[in-house]
């Protein structure tokens, strides 16, 4: 695909850099001629340096030729412009913008087609807002990732030694869990490597879980692998930026939540915007603040500073006065994987949330959305199969007929509003949303052919 | 200070109001009961007051300022006060001065206390006089309140409502005061005839139902008999005048916007208004039980009924009594009386201090205990989802102290007079509300206090209605230097 980035930012970059390493013919738009330097060092991209929204910057870019386009600069009104000049000067088939300001997500019908040309809107906080909810919601969950619309999710927890499945193989599982429930073990990490699940399988102490069940069971399955947690009540947000403020008008209305920002104007401004949570000044990593405010009693600390080093630093330290779980927001993946083992519980990568949901745009085949796992390691797919029986490499066929690739599980198929967990004899159908688990993502490209409409014609 | 034109300002509205008269002289002609020579007469002296500082002032030259708009105010509704009550000197029931000026007052602050006993017996001249005084008075409140007080910014009401977000933004409905209080004297004329027109259907006589209408809208309070309502003892309109007490305690500015865009909404969504149905409602079911356990109805929807009309007339500040609460057992005719201090929404016909203020100082008390146990965090007070600036909080504050102070004052004033404490205090609360009706010697007139206590409470009328500060302002010495 020949596709259009606008912005080398940290989005821009890596989405770039994902993009380019599966033969895409990529270009780069940006002003900061070192950003571009350093980029074209490193891949094998066009470079232009420009203001992304002008015409004549992106008729140099290639716009006339582009297939996608993704204005993912730091300015809310150039992507939305540059969508638009794409959409009217050069047809761009698809348009994919990240948009922040809340004032604009406010009024979705501003993006309806026929309005302001972006096919996708990306908003990263809101992404990543989400992510975090789902994570408070459920404790001990490491990841929880959403398909076909929240119908199914699939969740990540470290097995521990007070869930009943531990030291079982799991073909107990369906002894354990009540009837009707829709679960499925998509895949096991031991010592970072990926175990295919079989019947046989048995779970030991530390592996990493990652199962796909309907919304109903999910409890229900944790309590297999992980010691029931009282469900989170108190919630501590260590910084007060987008995400921050977000993430406490979301969670208020069901958490008791509290705000440290460290800024006074803005903790006026943050509770201006809020209802009942309380908005403490001070910073994050003050001891005394911290204890004043009951740390020992929080349930889920969320450091959601900008700034890496603050994040782990003062979830390290809420961690040790007595948070029960701590969650930071980490972007670069070499500290994620350096904490998550330690002191931090969960690190969440905003630029990994935000790449995955472009990338689901942008990839190739029927893919909904597409989940990147374990620091972008391993990947969740969800495909809509598109076609007729004869015309499609999955429809009609059962699950053991399907020409996956090494590493690659069917995991489970959401068919209209019910959630199946995938058996070897499950036979596909014209519709369904097919949750693949691919443990290698070298396979991804196999995957997204497979679900390709009319492949075989081809 | 303009002197010139400030005379001139109350010259015009004395002008004006000598027309008070013009009904009651058409209606004694009409009735041919003999009283229309004691309006005749009052005309003539009313004319000729206002004809006299018309053309004293007419040289005066010199534009109103802001400031100047305290003492028009105050010598507005002053000078109104005084002269009016010279009708009801002359004609039946020939009441004394002082008695005259307390009913008057109490007409045009729209609260509703009476010197009168034997109304059933008065000419419809008269009764027509007194109702239109509510109706007059109540007219001058809404553009006072809407128009005038803003802009003085007494209270801190004015910024609450410029800060909210939604329809209530605009404190001012058009650009210019005239217009608005045109705007507003449509609505205000257009309620009175939707409830004219509901009471005269429910079965009472047109005069009845036009009369009842203009104490109703007005929140005042006056009857034309001495049961008040209980006259009627129908349901119906039992129920129309909750109804219609409501809507005249809702903010004007929100019927505005209600009637131009044709929905309810704007009344429906105002925080204020939400809240003040909320304890309306919730007092209402509190007394109910009261009075229901108390054994003073049988049957828990009688005693709602009861309830919940004396407590929409109270908090309204109107004043329409049916079975009366001062008999009521335990402390239902205590609440019923506090209740009062509520009063309506800001911008409505209603006196005493306004849910929003009450809603504003309830909060700024939780943001306090908040703050003791969170000393690091931030709290706003906000009203509506947005946030009230600390100059509003304040004022609000001042307010409230003021309004509370200037109540125990005027009380151990009354007090002092030789009335019980329960009747001086709810003599004072009855009318620095703008209500009406008291408790114990006042539960039904005020005719058995005392020449100075009766004065006393003709000031108390007058400082709520003019929402303490706004006289408080001219009697300060500060006011008059520069």
């Amino acid at each position: 695909m020949n596709i259009l980035i606008l912005g080398a930012g940290q989005v821009g970059t890596s989405v770039a850099t994902a993009l380019a390493r599966e033969n895409n013919d990529i270009t780069v738009v940006d002003t900061n001629e070192e950003k571009l330097r350093e980029l074209s060092e490193k891949l094998d991209l066009r470079v232009v340096n420009g203001f992304a929204a002008h015409p004549s910057v992106l008729a140099r870019a290639g716009a006339e030729d582009a297939d996608a386009i993704v204005a993912v600069t730091s300015s809310d009104e150039v992507n939305m412009i540059a969508c638009e000049v794409a959409r009217t000067l050069f047809r761009t088939p698809m348009k994919i913008a990240r948009v922040r300001a809340l004032e604009y997500l406010r009024t979705p019908e501003l993006f309806a087609s026929g309005h302001v040309a972006i096919d996708h809107l990306i908003s990263p906080s809101q992404r990543v807002c989400d992510y975090i909810e789902r994570l408070i919601k459920y404790p001990g969950a490491l990841q929880v990732l959403d398909f076909a619309d929240g119908r199914a999710q699939m969740v990540a927890m470290r097995a521990d030694s007070d869930g009943a499945l531990v030291g079982h193989a799991l073909r107990e599982l369906a002894q354990h869990l009540p009837a009707g429930a829709e679960v499925r073990v998509a895949a096991i990490f031991r010592n970072k490597k990926a175990i295919l699940p079989e019947g046989d399988t048995v779970i030991e102490l530390g592996d990493e879980v990652f199962f796909l069940a309907d919304k109903k069971s999910i409890r229900a399955m944790m309590a297999e692998l992980h010691r029931i947690e009282r469900p989170a009540k108190r919630v501590m947000l260590a910084g007060g930026g987008n995400i921050g403020m977000d993430l406490a008008r979301q969670l208020e209305s069901r958490y008791s939540v509290k705000v440290v920002e460290r800024s006074r104007d803005r903790t006026r401004a943050i509770a201006e915007a809020l209802e009942s949570a309380i908005v403490l000044t001070g910073d994050c990593a003050d001891e005394d603040l911290l204890r004043e405010e009951n740390i020992d009693q929080t349930d889920v600390f969320c450091a959601l500073t900008n700034d890496d080093e603050a994040n782990i630093l003062s979830a390290m330290l809420a961690k040790r006065m007595g948070a029960r779980r701590v969650i930071s927001l980490i972007n670069r993946p070499a500290y994620a994987e350096l904490v998550e083992s330690g002191m931090v519980d969960i690190a969440v990568s905003p630029q990994q949330i935000t790449l995955g949901a472009l990338l689901s745009y942008l990839r190739q085949g029927n893919l909904a959305r597409v989940h990147s796992l374990r620091g972008g390691a391993a990947e969740a797919l969800e495909a809509v199969a598109v076609g007729t029986a004869g015309g499609s490499k999955v429809i009609g066929r059962r699950v053991d007929q399907i020409d996956l690739p090494a590493g690659a599980t069917l995991v489970g198929i959401v068919r209209g509003e019910r959630v199946l967990a995938a058996h070897h004899d499950t036979v596909i159908e014209g519709q369904d949303h097919v949750i693949v688990f691919v443990a290698d993502k070298r396979h991804l490209r196999k995957v997204e052919l497979l679900f390709r409409a009319g492949a075989l014609a081809v | 200070m303009q002197i010139g034109p400030i005379l001139r300002a109350v010259g015009n509205v004395q002008l004006m109001s000598s027309s008070l008269v013009l009904p009651s002289l058409g209606i004694a002609l009409w009735n041919d009961d003999g009283t229309a020579i004691y309006f005749l007469e009052s005309f003539g002296i009313l004319l000729v007051i206002g004809l006299a500082l018309f053309f004293a002032t007419r040289g005066a030259s010199g534009e109103l300022r802001m400031r100047d708009g305290f003492l028009v105010t105050v010598l507005v509704w002053l000078t109104a006060s005084l002269v009016l009550a010279i009708p009801l000197v002359l004609a039946p029931p020939n009441l004394s001065y002082t008695d005259a000026l307390f009913e008057v007052v109490s007409g045009l602050t729209t609260t509703g206390a009476t010197m009168i006993v034997g109304l059933d017996q008065l000419p419809q001249s008269v009764l027509l006089y007194r109702q239109m005084l509510h109706f007059y008075g109540g007219l001058g409140i809404v553009v006072l309140a809407v128009a005038i007080l803003p802009s003085l910014r007494v209270g801190g009401i004015q910024l609450t409502k410029g800060e909210t977000t939604g329809p209530v933004k605009d404190s001012k409905l058009t650009p210019r005061i005239a217009q608005t209080a045109a705007a507003l004297w449509l609505i205000y004329v257009g309620l009175n005839v939707l409830c004219t027109a509901a009471y005269w259907l429910a079965g009472m006589t047109f005069f009845d139902a036009l009369t009842h209408s203009m104490s109703t809208i007005s929140t005042g309070g006056f009857g034309n008999y001495d049961a008040s309502l209980a006259q009627f003892d129908s349901v119906t309109i039992e129920l129309i005048a909750i109804v219609f007490m409501i809507l005249g305690a809702a903010s004007f500015g929100l019927h505005y916007l209600a009637w131009q865009r044709g929905s309810m909404n704007p009344l429906a969504r105002d925080p204020e208004f939400r809240w003040f149905l909320g304890i309306i409602f919730g007092v209402a079911l509190l007394v109910a039980l009261q009075i229901w356990l108390g054994g003073r109805f049988p049957g828990f929807i009688e005693s709602f009924r009861h309830s919940l009309f004396h407590v929409v007339s109270a908090i309204t500040t109107t004043g329409f009594v049916t079975t009366g609460f001062a008999d009521w057992p335990g402390m239902a005719a205590a609440a019923l009386m506090l209740v009062g201090f509520v009063g309506g929404c800001a911008g409505s016909t209603s006196g005493a201090i306004k849910v929003v203020r009450v809603v504003i100082t309830a909060k700024l008390a939780m943001r306090e205990i908040m703050r003791l146990i969170h000393p690091r965090a931030r709290f706003l007070v906000k009203i509506g989802g947005s946030s009230v600036p600390d100059e509003v909080i304040s004022a609000v504050a001042g307010f409230v102290t003021v309004y509370i102070a200037a109540y125990v004052v005027l009380s151990l004033g009354v007090a002092a007079t030789g009335v019980d404490l329960i009747t001086a205090f709810s003599a004072v609360a009855a009318c620095l509300n703008n209500m009406g009706p008291g408790l114990g010697a006042v539960a039904a007139h005020f005719r058995d206090l005392g020449d100075v206590a009766v004065w006393l409470c003709t000031l108390a009328m007058l400082i709520g209605r003019l929402e303490v500060f706004t006289l408080l302002v001219v009697l300060t010495p500060a006011f008059w230097r520069e």
